[in-house]
This record gives C-alpha cells, sequence and structure tokens, in this order.
C-alpha cells in the first residue's frame, strides 16, 4: 500500500513561505512526478513527505493514518538522492543491506533481500566493491537497491538522474520506469527536466513558486495546459505563445500553439516570416521562424525533408483546432 | 617538451629550500651521532676522546631511564585519547547551528595559540596551586581539601595541562572533517533506520577515520618531544621525567654531552617505533 494524501500542506523558512497550502491524492501504485522550475519547491515538498523536513502546517496522511509527526523511518517510505548518498566506506552488499541492519533483521535474511535487488539491479558482481569504484549508473542502482530492500510503501526520488550523462540518463529512465510496472510500488519522482516527467510519468504535477499549477496525465496537460506557465512548460520544444493584434482576433490575451501545429509553405498561409535558425533532429527539423507581427521568433517543427535556407521567405498556417486561447490572467478559456 | 622544462627549473627553484632544511636536519644529527661515542664533559675535561658505545650501555642502564620510557609512553596515549575523545565531542557540538558560532569557535582554538611556557605557567600558578590556585577555591567551596596537583597527581595534572594545550588542534581537523560529510548521507541512515548513535557509529565515526589518523600521528610527533610544560610545572620531579627531559638533564645539569647525546638517538628510535607503529595501524586510512 502507498496511498499519499496532503492535505493544506504549508512550509515556510522564517518569514517565506516556500510552500502555499497546497492538497495533493496520491494514490497507490501510481508514478507521480514533481515537475517544476529550479527553486519552485518540488524538492521541498518531497522532503516533507519523506519527513526529512517538518511541515509548518496541514496534514500528512499515508495509507489513511496521520503521518504529520511521524519520524521519517517509521513512514515506510524510501528515499533515492541526487547524490546517491552511498555511505563510502561500505561495501555494496553492506550499503544494501544497512536499512535491514537497522531494522535489526537476521543474517540470513538480510543476504536473502540483498541479493534478491542485485539480481533486480544486475549488481551481482559488483556486491563486494566499494562505491568509489563504480560507475554512476551502477552508483544510481546502488542507491535503488538501499531503497527496494526496505520493500517501502512508496519510494521517493529527489532528482536521481541530474548527475548522469545524457546517454545512460535515458537507459535509467527507462529501468525505474520498469521497475515501476514490476514492482507497481507508488514513486514519487522529483525532477525539472520536463521530457523524464512526460516519458515516466502516469500524473505529473507541475509546480512552480511553491503552488501546485496543475496536476493531470502527460497528455493532458500537454494537450490542455490550464495555463500559460504549464503551456509554456511542457513540451519540448516549448509552446509558441502569442500576444497582441493575433491573439485579440482570437478573443484572448495570449494564444498558444504548439510547434507540430504550424504548417510552413513557401507560396501560401496566414503569417509572413523569415528563416532563422534551423535545427536538424534527422527525422524532424526544428525552423524558427521571425514574423514581423511578433515579437518573439516562432519555433516551427517540419519533416526532415524540408530543406530552407537562412533568411527565406514562408508562410505559416497554425491549426486552428489545436490552438490554446488565455485570458489576461494567463488562464486556459475553454 | 614545456613540461620537461617546467620540471628542470621546477628542480633548480626547490633546490635551495631541499638543501636548506636537508642540512638542517642533517648536522644536529651527525653533531649528534659524533657526541654520543665521545666521552666529553664540557665543565670536566673538554673531549676525553672516543669511547665506543660506553655512552649507550650507560644511559640505557641508568635507573632512570625505563621509568623515563614509560612516562613518555603514558603521556603521549594519555593525551591522545583525551584530545581525540573530547574533540570529536566538541566537534559534533560545534557543528550544530547556534548563535554565536563564529566567536565560539575562536574561543575554542585559543588555548592553540598560547605558548606552552606561558600555559605550563598558566595552570601551575593561577590553577593547580594547592593555597591561591582556582581549583584550591574550588575544593574549598565545597568544603573538601585542596589536592596539590603537581605533586600528589602529577602525571594526570600535566596530561590534563597538555591535553588543554591539544585539544584545540584536534577538535579544529575534527570539525573541519565532520563539516565535509555530506549531509545527503547522514539524511538516507536517517531514512534507513539508524538511530543517532548508529548515525554516529556507522557514518560520521568511519567518515572521521582519515582526520583521526592525521590528528594521532601529528600529535604523536609533536607530543613525544614536549618539554617547556615539564620544566615550568615540576621539573621533572614527581615520576614526570620524560625520555626528552632526561636527554635535557644529562646534557645541561651533568653536563655530559656525550650521554645525552646517546639518549638523543635512543629518543629517535623511540619514535620510530611508535611512528612504525601507529602507520601500521592507522596509515591504511590514508590510503583511500
Amino acid at each position: 500500500m502507498g496511498q499519499i494524501h496532503l492535505k493544506q500542506v504549508t512550509k515556510r523558512f522564517g518569514e517565506v513561505e516556500v510552500i502555499s497550502p497546497l492538497d495533493l491524492e496520491i494514490e497507490d501504485g501510481e508514478f507521480v512526478v514533481f515537475v517544476g522550475p529550479s527553486g519552485c519547491g518540488k524538492s521541498t515538498l518531497l522532503r516533507l513527505i519523506a519527513g526529512l523536513e517538518d511541515v509548518s502546517g496541514g496534514h500528512i496522511m499515508i495509507d489513511g493514518q496521520d503521518a504529520t509527526e511521524v519520524p521519517p523511518a517509521k513512514r515506510g517510505l524510501a528515499m533515492v538522492f541526487q547524490s546517491y548518498a552511498l555511505y563510502p566506506h561500505m561495501s555494496v552488499r553492506k550499503n544494501i543491506a544497512f536499512p535491514l541492519r537497522m531494522a535489526g533483521l537476521d543474517q540470513a535474511e538480510q543476504n536473502r533481500r540483498v541479493e534478491d535487488a542485485a539480481k533486480v539491479l544486475n549488481l551481482t558482481d559488483y556486491l563486494d566493491r566499494r562505491p568509489g569504484q563504480l560507475s554512476g549508473g551502477q552508483r544510481q542502482r546502488v542507491a535503488i537497491g538501499r531503497a527496494i530492500v526496505r520493500e517501502p510503501a512508496a519510494f521517493l526520488f529527489d532528482e536521481p538522474l541530474s548527475n548522469l550523462d545524457a546517454a545512460l540518463r535515458v537507459g535509467m529512465r527507462l529501468e525505474i520506469s520498469e521497475l515501476h510496472k514490476r514492482l507497481s510500488t507508488t514513486m514519487i519522482y522529483v525532477t525539472h527536466d520536463q521530457v523524464e516527467a512526460m516519458t515516466m510519468a502516469d500524473k505529473i504535477v507541475v509546480l512552480q513558486a511553491g503552488v501546485i499549477e496543475q496536476v493531470g496525465s502527460p497528455l493532458e496537460l500537454y494537450r490542455k495546459p490550464r495555463n500559460t506557465f504549464v503551456a509554456g512548460f511542457i513540451g519540448s520544444p516549448t509552446m509558441n505563445l502569442l500576444e497582441g493584434a493575433e491573439a485579440a482576433k482570437h478573443g484572448a490575451a495570449t494564444i498558444g500553439i504548439r510547434p507540430e501545429h504550424i504548417t510552413i509553405s513557401t507560396e501560401v498561409g496566414d503569417w509572413e516570416g523569415t528563416v532563422g535558425v534551423s535545427e536538424h533532429l534527422g527525422s524532424d527539423t526544428f525552423f524558427h521562424i521571425n514574423c514581423p507581427a511578433f515579437e518573439k521568433p516562432l519555433t516551427v517543427r517540419a519533416s526532415g525533408e524540408l530543406s530552407l535556407k537562412y533568411g527565406a521567405k514562408v508562410m505559416l498556417t497554425p491549426d486552428l483546432q489545436h490552438l490554446h486561447r488565455f485570458d489576461a490572467q494567463g488562464l486556459r478559456i475553454e | 617538451m614545456a613540461t620537461q622544462h617546467s620540471q628542470s627549473a621546477a628542480r633548480i627553484m626547490m633546490a635551495p629550500a631541499v638543501i636548506l632544511l636537508l642540512g638542517w636536519m642533517l648536522v644536529p644529527l651527525t653533531m649528534t651521532l659524533y657526541f654520543s661515542f665521545k666521552k666529553y664533559l664540557p665543565l670536566r675535561g673538554g673531549d676525553l676522546g672516543w669511547v665506543g658505545f660506553e655512552n649507550y650501555t650507560r644511559f640505557v642502564s641508568s635507573s632512570s631511564f625505563w621509568p623515563a620510557v614509560a612516562t613518555t609512553l603514558i603521556i603521549v596515549g594519555g593525551v591522545l585519547v583525551i584530545t581525540i575523545f573530547l574533540g570529536v565531542l566538541l566537534a559534533l557540538l560545534l557543528d550544530q547551528p547556534m548563535w554565536g558560532q563564529g566567536v565560539v569557535r575562536i574561543l575554542v582554538i585559543a588555548p592553540f595559540f598560547v605558548m606552552p611556557t606561558v600555559s605550563g605557567l598558566v595552570w601551575k600558578n593561577m590553577f593547580m596551586d594547592p593555597t591561591n590556585g582556582f581549583l584550591a577555591y574550588m575544593w574549598r567551596a565545597f568544603g573538601a581539601e585542596p589536592v596539590q596537583w603537581l605533586s600528589q597527581a602529577s602525571m594526570p595534572s600535566l596530561i590534563m595541562i597538555v591535553s588543554w594545550q591539544w585539544l584545540p588542534f584536534a577538535t579544529l581537523i575534527l570539525l573541519t572533517a565532520i563539516q565535509s560529510l555530506d549531509s545527503e548521507q547522514i539524511e538516507a541512515a536517517e531514512m534507513d533506520g539508524a538511530s543517532w548513535f548508529s548515525r554516529f557509529r556507522f557514518i560520521i565515526l568511519p567518515h572521521l577515520s582519515r582526520a583521526i589518523t592525521v590528528v594521532l600521528l601529528i600529535q604523536t610527533i609533536f607530543l613525544l618531544s614536549i618539554f617547556a610544560e615539564i620544566f615550568v610545572t615540576t621539573a621533572g620531579s614527581f615520576g614526570t621525567k620524560t625520555l626528552t627531559y632526561l636527554i635535557f638533564q644529562r646534557v645541561l645539569e651533568s653536563q655530559n654531552v656525550g650521554l645525552g647525546s646517546a639518549g638523543g638517538v635512543y629518543a629517535i628510535i623511540l619514535a620510530n617505533i611508535v611512528a612504525a607503529f601507529l602507520i601500521r595501524i592507522v596509515g591504511k586510512n590514508l590510503d583511500a
């Protein structure tokens, strides 16, 4: 079981309110990702759930029990830290066995569980090494192993992939997703990388300045961002947010259109522009188009076959079906 | 090429310092060895010729030799135990966030800046004096008979004085080591269900092992040769005569340079035995 409910949870450091009162329901077995720019309070929120920080107000319910005052070790949660926080003077085996040893399990049971975790994580050959002798990805797996052996109600991940290189990050992303499918334990994952959030989450929680901007499945957030912040944050490359006369034409203060919902043509279209930088990814090409009608250049996705010279004149047509409209407060207009 | 040039340039630049240091070490060492094989009594006939190993046998067969070795080891051991134990404790305390942290830390370091002679005299006259000392007042305030520290409890007193001097050093080194501990490790241990004591035993103490080794080695080097504290307090009486002090007495009080030099060579050997033991026991901590 791993059902976590936050009720009016608040966190203040002195006078500064880093988490405004917020409610959040995390159901058993869900993979929830907290995402937001740095300093938005997502790590603090995770630490509040873990019990490493005390809440300034509100309640944290774990499996229906009020866990607000329960010390971290007794909450039945396991955490994987950004720095992995492995114990450098212990072998991998001892690192993984540490929580079991603290719980006072007998040696045979400890060994059995460590071996099992090592098998799951492909660490069997490294059990007698020290963390210092392992690569980044292996250390990451040891940290996960240390979390798994406790058989926790939920796993908490604090930006676990940010210290890995890009290729390894993609691999570990898959491994963690697969682990979630296999264990079907609740996982709460903090990241500033919206790609990680989109690819892994069942439910994304977008945070900004200690306030939840939107909660929903990745595609919900992608298709129906509740406000301009979520619209600009989710999706890569980011959504084009346009203001001024063109927005007013659609009865909104801001309109948003994703790069893939703009058609590019050399002859006909609604908006005129010149080609700026183009980014070729092979399968796709992203063009940055400077339009005199808008302040910022528009990003447009086109097929990889299309090639346009720098400075070429083009015409753009937005797909009005996928146009997002936002009012003066930045909220979505249906 | 550039590296080769800069390497040889570096060697030439460093040479004066290295030669100076080497000379500074070699000249006294050679002189000690030279005199240790001579009968040399400055006020009673001067250089009386070579005597072979006679000085060496006389120095060891003296009734004060083994007690002096024992005293030396007890002082070194006692001070090491006290400074490391209290040093870890103080470092843990000073690591806690508190008001006036900067001032407190400077106060803790202060004893290290007091010269050994001065601290010896301050302790002797202001604290341990049986009639006017602060400790005597304390004892009397509770209606007890004041302890005659330096005569009745000479060794504990001396160990106390020297520990007071060296505690700041141990605390400082251990404090910086504690501060370098990744706080996420402590948090991880907390999540893993480790109690405060387990966190100390399994995370903090192993992290400190290297710093403790450094404190142990450096303090041993300096403590084997403490002199001023003994000179100004007990002058070697009441069983506080260390090997260093015995050598001093042989050379300056008995005016026997040859005998003292032989003692000096024994002191070098003792220091090396202690160092070899220490490095064997704790040296592996410095590897990783």
